[in-house]
């Protein structure tokens, strides 16, 4: 794993995204919908608390419908316009072209988050928040918004097709993000075995999600994130060999 | 040096690729020949490392494709039929991102780079966005990228398609001043372009090679090798006269009638068994003092080789 070839691929990735529109619709619509998510559904004045609790709980959602809309692009695009004969054809692994891709995108979304600081401005000026929590909630955004992309990396994979790469994304994430509700809890509790339903809330975004916005960083959360990105990023590149065969 | 061994590639059904070996060494420029769909891209997409073979070996300068694939493409330029690069970058940033991956920093990147835009001509339009290039430029950034790090093998796929007569001619020297210290492989639609470039042609059809050889040899197997083409300022009178004195000398196999009005006559004379006439036929014409317009040997014409040679398939 050659860590500069990794490194050239993500500054073109990175740079591709500014290079077009996308860029900028997706931070737009992304900063206003957080926005306006969080001050008007969230009831951020009335509950009156220093803290973005209110905000933080609207990232799966925003995320379920705007990760999507990156990550289609990630491999699909490439076959479709037939630059991912040139990438498969330089010297440079599978694996290495995965990781390039994705951390681009992962870093375009941190860019993103970023740029939602006024809002931690915001709450600074009307109150005394707490710090350490409000750090804790960006990271856990920052890792679940990899695991949407991990996940929409390997759909991109699938397919050449981008509106189908981004439904079956929204589905797969949605899936991951509802295995946590009690609803789906509840249907699975009433017969099947106890560690299959802890099993089955342990996969949900947001269990974890929860108690990092909440403050806690435990090593569990952080595993899970990790290893989900891991694990399908690993798929997203079995894929792409197995389709050489093609 | 390229070395395929009972190279197959099955999609489904389909058997795109069909049990293929041949060896391309140093100095060699190899001309694929082929109807469309004959399994000429299959190939160069096995080779490259594109497509993964169904069965068969591919080894470049001693490395197998499957074995060691990040050797094989250190080693090798290639220039796909689809598409030229990026379409959201310009040349110039397309080009340093491929000397990037391919481990060339600083000056030596610089310099290959400034090198190669000079050789394809790329000057004019190296800060424009790929997708608004022509098609003759975009052919030309993706053979650029293929050249850049000067590889030992080159594959290029139709490298002269959609240029105009002044690029093609521009590619093929660039081609044949590169012979020397590379393998090439290319493949073309322009039969006329094998003659100018290629010192061997192989011809696929339905996946399987079925000719190979040099151009001239490929060329003599032509219905047309060694025909002679003959004409004769006389009369229309004398048609009969002259046709039949023809057909009298040694080797004749044929007579074909091209021309016969009043004030010429012009014959298409083929020998047995591609022998050589030409001889005959012009110290036949000095000693009946014919006044001879056009004489000349026909080499064999590759476009029927082709036709005769993927239509029987």
């Amino acid at each position: 794993m050659r860590a500069s070839l990794i490194w050239v691929l993500f500054k073109r990735e990175l740079a591709s995204y500014f290079a077009t529109p996308i860029a900028y619709v997706f931070i737009v619509i992304f900063l206003f919908l957080s926005g306006i998510f969080t001050f008007h559904l969230g009831n951020f004045f009335a509950r009156a608390q220093a803290d973005l609790l209110p905000f933080f709980s609207f990232h799966p959602w925003l995320y379920l419908f705007l990760i999507p809309a990156l990550s289609m692009r990630l491999w699909a695009e490439e076959r479709k316009s037939g630059t991912i004969e040139l990438l498969l054809t330089l010297p440079i692994t599978i694996t290495e072209s995965v990781l390039g891709k994705f951390l681009a995108a992962w870093a375009f979304t941190a860019i993103a988050l970023a740029l939602t600081f006024p809002m931690w401005l915001s709450v600074n000026y009307l109150g005394e928040p707490d710090h350490a929590m409000i750090l804790a909630g960006y990271l856990g955004s920052f890792l679940m918004a990899g695991g949407f992309l991990a996940i929409g990396s390997c759909m991109s994979a699938l397919t050449k097709n981008q509106v189908i790469a981004f439904i079956v994304t929204a589905v797969v994430c949605l899936a991951f993000i509802l295995s946590g509700f009690p609803l789906v809890l509840d249907f699975f509790s009433g017969w099947a075995p106890q560690i299959i339903v802890e099993t089955i809330s342990s996969f949900s975004f947001l269990t974890h999600f929860d108690s990092l916005s909440k403050g806690v960083i435990d090593l569990r959360d952080l595993i899970y994130f990790f290893s989900l990105i891991a694990f399908w990023l690993f798929t997203t590149a079995i894929l792409i060999e197995m389709k050489k065969a093609d | 040096m390229v070395k395929i061994k009972n190279l197959c590639k099955q999609f489904d059904t389909l058997t795109a690729v069909d049990d293929i070996s041949f060896q391309v060494n140093q100095g060699e420029v190899l001309g694929f020949l082929g109807p469309n769909g004959a399994g000429k891209s299959t190939t160069m997409k096995m080779i490259t490392g594109f497509l993964t073979p169904t069965a068969g070996t591919v080894t470049v300068a001693g490395h197998d494709i499957v074995q060691k694939p990040l050797e094989v493409k250190q080693r090798l330029g290639y220039l796909p039929e689809g598409a030229a690069g990026y379409p959201d970058m310009t040349p110039a940033n397309y080009l340093d991102f491929v000397a990037q991956i391919r481990g060339l920093r600083g000056q030596d990147k610089r310099r290959r780079i400034e090198d190669t835009v000079m050789r394809v001509n790329l000057e004019s339009v190296l800060h424009q966005s790929i997708d608004t290039l022509s098609k003759g430029f975009k052919r030309r950034v993706g053979l650029a990228q293929a050249i850049l790090h000067d590889p030992e093998v080159l594959i290029l796929d139709e490298p002269t398609d959609g240029l105009d007569p002044n690029q093609k001619h521009e590619v093929r020297t660039l081609i044949k001043n590169m012979a020397k210290e590379k393998v090439i492989i290319l493949s073309t639609h322009i039969l006329e372009e094998v003659h100018a470039v290629c010192s061997r042609a192989i011809i696929i059809a339905d996946g399987q090679i079925v000719a190979d050889g040099t151009p001239s040899e490929l060329e003599a197997k032509s219905h047309y090798h060694n025909s002679v083409t003959i004409t004769l300022r006389a009369n229309q009178d004398k048609a009969t006269e002259v046709r039949q004195a023809l057909l009298n000398l040694p080797n004749i196999h044929k007579l074909e009638t091209l021309i016969e009005d009043d004030s010429t006559l012009s014959y298409q004379i083929f020998p047995e068994k591609h022998g050589s006439i030409i001889g005959e036929i012009s110290q036949y014409a000095r000693t009946q003092q014919w006044i001879v317009t056009e004489l000349h040997v026909d080499k064999g014409r590759m476009d029927e080789v082709f036709r005769s040679v993927t239509t029987s398939v």
